[in-house]
């Protein structure tokens, strides 16, 4: 059984989900839009979700994990409430990403992937994500870009973000 | 109304990072606190190519471009220019004159697919129809459509996405399979690190894509069109479906196009981070709804693509380059390149150089042009070491070959690939085993897993090479990863794999030296590299 109401919210997420569904099921190869959309809400895909699109689509689970899996964008984990994600592509790497990328971890004191204790930030190496010329960059969610990030400059980046959510307590 | 002063900003989601919206937003508050808003427009265009420090405007009908850093240099261009009428020469960049001295002549661009990046707003549609956007498509709806193939392949042009295949040939063969459903595929999948033209391009001038793209289905006989983007590129998404729905609006796409009785519909659909995706059938596979995966080839997209039916698939700047050709005319464009590859590329500079950012040349200028002249040479006067020519499927090469020229040919005669156009400097700072190995680690977590060379090669290939960032190697390792290379080569499934031994034979000729200057010693030569410490030999 789903459990559709266990997180906060949930329940909204799912409705606008499958309205999102219903809107362009009948478009054929829609799996990985519907996929994008479920992963902006929930943050991720987890197992209940997959089933979820698996039902609305009328496609086995087994393709939709397939899909989930393959595709570098999709996480099946819950992620840090903020994730950073860090360019090591060859531009990004020759300009110091590698540095920025351990400062990072340093300052947080997590491995890659892997969320702070208070689940606040996490932190990935992601490839080239075609703003080469401003290498190295950060991105923090889906949208917040930052570049030609020192060390220093991903400190405050951290620094900036724990100032938001404390001011949100 | 156009109001006498117009002020362009160029917002992309390069110069965003720069703070170019806020500029804008500011610039636009000024101007209305000074009660400037009748007379002057702030609008916001596409990339006007290059990236130094700080944003760029401009200011027409002048026509000087402005560099801006902070809010104090939007307060002295409203100060100065706006209510003074004094240029700011501290903030002028100084633009490249087409005047006819050689020296100069060296560093003008030749805009063909940017012809209008940096020039309209690209969200508004009318802008693109007034630099005669859609002209081309309205010439060739009243020709016939096998007339439209000869042009393109009279023109020679030839596919943008690194692999040079002629165009016009692509579309005669798609044009010739009788089939009542085919086709038209956008790749815009854009994932060969380094490479970020394709996007400036969609953001800075989206309609021409589209117009390119309406112009080959009514060449081959397709009805429906795919964009397939990456996920990551949100300005570009959102440009494009802007673009989508006006030229809808004003019946450019949809039903009964211009009274032709052609219907072409067009839609967007995302990527999700794979670069296996940019292969042209793994594309087509991700567009079904699965994991994108390469097919087997043949059959070739043209004969079987998407769903079976015959499809054309294409680069970004490839159909950008499509209006061009249809206005002006297959000579036109011919004359720009070289003899086996016509016309213009757009390449995207960056790693170490001073200027980064995307400069349209004619094929045939030369990494040095490109690295020098345009990318200003290397930052803090420091020596280069290696270019990354093509992207990462692409080639290393040393400073002493930087007058070559760069065509389609340059990879058969000279062993250096256009490829998608990368320019990628690096310094002396860096190690060789160490680029090597952060390009493999890119491979082995990109391949799809499909075939066996593939997979197993790359992750043999990096193990070795952390040996030797290690201080484990050895010149039987060195001599093994060209065999590896060989046996990928030669029965890898898809152009993934097949590709892998370019760049890594290109860096192992090139810089075999360094390779073997990391055996047998204690301590790294490369200041890049981590030895791990030995144990103290008791005396
Ligand atoms: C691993 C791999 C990745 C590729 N990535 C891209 C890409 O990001 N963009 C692109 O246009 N072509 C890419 N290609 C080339 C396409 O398969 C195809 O040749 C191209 O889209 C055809 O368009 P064109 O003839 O206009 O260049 C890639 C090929 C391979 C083997
Ligand atoms: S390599 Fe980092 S954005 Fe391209």
């Amino acid at each position: 059984m789903l459990s559709l109401t266990e997180c906060p919210g949930c329940k909204e997420k799912y409705k606008e989900l499958e309205e999102f569904i219903s809107g362009v099921k009948n478009e054929p190869g829609i799996l990985i839009n519907v996929l994008h959309k479920a992963q902006e809400l929930f943050g991720y895909l987890s197992e209940e979700t997959q089933q979820f699109v698996a039902d609305k689509l009328e496609v086995p689970l087994s393709r939709v994990y397939g899909v989930v899996t393959f595709y570098n964008f999709f996480s099946t984990k819950p992620k840090g409430k903020n994730q950073i994600k860090v360019c090591l592509g060859t531009a990004c790497y020759v300009k110091g990403a590698d540095k920025v990328m351990q400062r990072l971890l340093d300052d947080l004191k997590v491995g890659m992937e892997e969320p702070t204790e208070d689940g606040l930030f996490s932190v990935h190496a992601v490839r080239c994500l075609g703003a080469c010329s401003m290498a190295p960059v950060v991105l923090v969610g889906e949208r917040d870009f930052y570049g030609r990030v020192t060390p220093d400059e991903a400190s405050k980046i951290i620094e900036k973000y724990r100032r938001n959510e404390n001011g949100k307590n | 109304m156009l109001k006498p002063i117009t002020i362009l900003v160029s917002v992309d989601s390069n110069s965003a990072l720069l703070g170019a919206r806020h500029y804008k937003n500011y610039l636009s508050q000024l101007v209305k606190k000074y009660n400037l808003d009748s007379i002057t427009d702030v609008l916001e265009t596409g990339s006007f190519g290059n990236y130094g420090e700080g944003v760029l405007i401009s200011i027409l009908p002048e026509n000087i471009h402005y560099s801006v850093k902070s809010e104090k240099d939007i307060e002295l261009i409203v100060q100065e220019y706006l209510l003074k009428g004094r240029r700011v020469p501290s903030l002028v960049v100084e633009k490249i004159e087409k005047e006819e001295t050689e020296e100069k002549k060296k560093n003008v661009e030749e805009r063909v697919v940017l012809r209008n990046a940096g020039e309209i707003d690209p969200k508004n549609i009318n802008e693109y129809i007034a630099k005669d956007g859609y002209q081309a498509l309205a010439k060739v709806l009243n020709e016939e459509r096998i007339e439209v193939i000869n042009k393109v392949k009279e023109s020679g042009l030839r596919g943008r996405g690194g692999a040079g295949f002629p165009t016009g040939m692509k579309w005669e063969f798609t044009y010739k399979v009788d089939n009542p459903e085919k086709y038209v595929i956008c790749n815009a999948d854009e994932g060969e690190p380094g490479t970020f033209k394709d996007r400036l391009i969609m953001e800075g001038d989206p309609h021409s894509v589209i117009e390119g793209m309406a112009i080959a289905a009514y060449a081959v006989g397709a009805n429906k069109g795919y964009i397939y983007i990456r996920g990551e590129y949100f300005e570009s998404i959102s440009n494009l479906r802007k673009a989508i729905e006006q030229a809808y609006e004003y019946g450019l796409l949809g039903d009964n196009i211009l009274d032709s009785g052609f219907n072409f519909d067009l839609s967007v659909r995302l990527g999700a981070g794979a670069y296996v995706c940019g292969e042209e059938t793994a594309l087509i596979e991700s567009i079904e709804g699965k994991s994108g995966r390469p097919r087997l080839k043949p059959p070739y997209p043209p004969v079987s693509g998407l769903y079976g039916k015959p499809t054309v698939v294409n680069n970004v700047e490839t159909y950008a380059s499509v209006p061009p050709i249809i206005i002006n005319g297959p000579d036109w464009f011919k004359v720009l390149g070289t003899s086996n590859s016509a016309g213009t590329k757009v390449f995207s500079l960056c790693g170490n150089l001073i200027n980064k950012g995307i400069v349209e040349v004619k094929m045939g200028t030369t990494v040095s042009d490109l690295v020098y002249n345009f990318g200003g040479g290397i930052r803090d006067g420091k020596a280069i070491k290696m270019i990354q020519t093509g992207g990462a499927a692409g080639t290393f090469i040393k400073p002493e070959e930087m007058n070559t020229p760069l065509d389609f040919d340059s990879m058969k005669n000279y062993g250096i690939s256009l490829g998608s156009g990368v320019i990628l400097a690096i310094n002396e700072d860096h190690c060789a085993v160490d680029v090597a190995l952060n390009l493999m680690e890119f491979f082995e977590h990109e391949s799809c897993g499909k075939c066996t060379p593939c997979r197993e090669g790359t992750k043999v290939i990096v193990d070795i090479l952390h040996k030797f960032s290690k201080g484990q190697g050895s010149e039987e390792l060195f001599n093994s990863l060209y065999d590896i290379a060989e046996t990928m080569e030669a029965s890898a499934f898809c152009g993934l794999g097949q590709a892998v031994p370019i760049p890594l034979r290109s860096i192992l000729d090139r810089f075999k030296d360094e390779f073997m200057a990391h055996v047998g010693v204690d301590e790294a030569p490369c200041g890049v590299c981590k030895f791990p410490k030995k144990k103290k030999k008791v005396h």
